[in-house]
């Protein structure tokens, strides 16, 4: 946990600054402190001559909105500008980690992964598969299966067969409606569409998400 | 040096008793020396179904507590030459003994006999440990409906942690009107969401309820269909693949003329 004022810390280097932001604290208390450094207690170092700002996130996933909120803050300074962004673990980033499991959640199994996951084999009705970024079960999903789980809303879940008892991306969860059991339930794909739970074949995924996961 | 077979299933009330009981006293028909197990302390049931409760003495708790000796809990089944039953205590519950000395006793057992089934209570809590503990395989009994199939599917998770050989599945009480009406589950849908090799397919025949309440297992009867797919899921563990019963009845004569007439 960081104390009060290590949360950001703001190096001289050769062409400029660079602002290292804490990556385990609030998001928030984060923010709050760049405002605050930046607005009053450092005003000597930022009147004056533009100069360049590097910015490091650390090893904190953030999303695109955090990302923008902390770029903001420091350009509201009129002379300071943001020369680069050192953020490795955007959700983009997460999402394109993908790990590979194989096996059956059973009943009463709770499988969780950080990143995407590309799952060979079933997800039995009482089993659930938890990622923060996307998941693919290449098998049947009858179970749970919550993707985005950290609060990632453009994640999706796909299966080779559809069947969920439930589905959960970010904070919205779905069951499936009555007119789920007529479709024949093979290669679909789950994902959010202003907020409600939308369900399609597979092979329409790149229309819907054209940014990503992985595109060719 | 014999084998431990547990009949789990989580679910209760799927068979698990009748189960244990025909296997074993099917076991012995072919001649093995077999020894059943109730591990379900305090809701005892296997020495009712098999018609043994009046010759009860010693039970499980007394011989882990050491007040007798096993062979003095053991009751023998008159009606066989090598069938013999460890019945639980009615007066205790499942606390009363731990996992080891469950293991322990049915250590001793396999030395004595070919066969040792453990009948396992319903739950996945202590008793289940305490039936598991001394197990070399298992079997699990669901029926073809959801609740079964998902008490089932946990219980065989919670089996493949164990150091057990992957556990064989039975898929009891099952009533071919009702698959083909949709009202009960596929067998084909049971075996691809449990993913275990399927031992036998039981149907439902209101034989085994009469077997049961005269304390008469259903196998000693050659007519009903519950007895022949028991013998033959013995047959089964012993080696001889026979093959599954089909479903269908076979259509009879007046079954064919209502169809005929479109009533049937």
């Amino acid at each position: 946990m960081a104390a009060a004022g290590h949360r950001v810390t703001i190096k001289g280097v050769r062409d400029g600054l660079v602002f290292i932001l804490n990556d385990s604290c609030d998001f928030t208390e984060l923010v709050e402190e760049l405002r605050l450094k930046l607005e009053k207690t450092h005003q000597t170092l930022l009147s004056g001559p533009p100069v360049a700002v590097h910015v490091r996130f650390g090893r904190r996933a953030v999303t695109d909105a955090e990302k923008e909120e902390v770029l903001s803050v420091i350009r509201r300074q009129g002379n300071l500008i943001v020369k680069s962004v050192d953020c490795p673990r955007t959700q983009e980033a997460e999402r394109d980690r993908i790990v590979l499991l194989r096996g059956v959640v059973r009943s009463g199994q709770v499988v969780r992964r950080e990143g995407s996951v590309l799952f060979v084999g079933d997800v039995n009705p009482g089993g659930m598969l938890v990622a923060t970024g996307d998941i693919y079960v290449l098998g049947a999903l009858r179970g749970t299966a919550h993707a985005g789980a950290d609060g990632d809303e453009q994640a999706i879940i796909a299966a080779s067969y559809m069947r969920p008892t439930q589905l959960r991306i970010a904070e919205v969860v779905s069951r499936p409606a009555d007119e789920w059991g007529v479709e024949d339930a093979y290669m679909e794909f789950a994902y959010l569409r202003d907020g409600r739970m939308e369900i399609d074949k597979l092979i329409r995924l790149p229309r819907v998400r054209p940014g990503g996961p992985a595109p060719l | 040096m014999g084998e431990a077979i547990v009949v789990t299933s989580g679910k209760g009330g799927v068979g698990k008793t009748t189960t244990s009981a025909n296997l074993g006293t099917a076991l012995a028909l072919f001649g093995k020396k077999v020894c059943l197990v109730d591990t379900d302390i305090g809701l005892r049931n296997l020495d009712v179904v098999m018609g043994l409760e009046n010759r009860i003495v010693f039970d499980l708790v007394d011989v882990v507590e050491e007040r007798c000796r096993p062979e003095q809990a053991l009751v023998r089944d008159k009606r066989f030459d090598e069938l013999y039953l460890l019945p639980a205590a009615q007066t205790r519950d499942k606390h009363a003994v731990t996992p080891d000395q469950v293991k322990r006793l049915v250590d001793g057992l396999k030395e004595r006999f070919d066969y040792v089934i453990i009948d396992c209570p319903a739950g996945i809590e202590q008793g289940f440990r305490n039936a598991v503990a001394g197990a070399d395989r298992a079997i699990v009994v669901t029926t073809p409906e959801n609740a079964a199939v998902r008490d089932a599917d946990r219980v065989i998770g919670l089996l493949e942690k164990e150091k057990i050989d992957p556990p064989k599945l039975i898929v009891n009480r099952v009533r071919p009107k009702l698959i083909k009406s949709g009202d009960m589950l596929d067998i084909d849908e049971v075996c691809q969401i449990l993913a275990i090799d399927l031992l036998g397919v039981v149907p439902d025949d209101e034989a085994v309820i009469k077997a049961a309440q005269s304390g008469e297992p259903t196998v000693m009867n050659p007519n009903s269909k519950a007895s022949v797919e028991f013998r033959n899921i013995a047959r089964r563990i012993l080696g001889d693949p026979v093959p599954l019963m089909p479903l269908e009845e076979k259509p009879t004569v007046w079954g064919k003329l209502r169809k005929f007439f479109g009533m049937g």
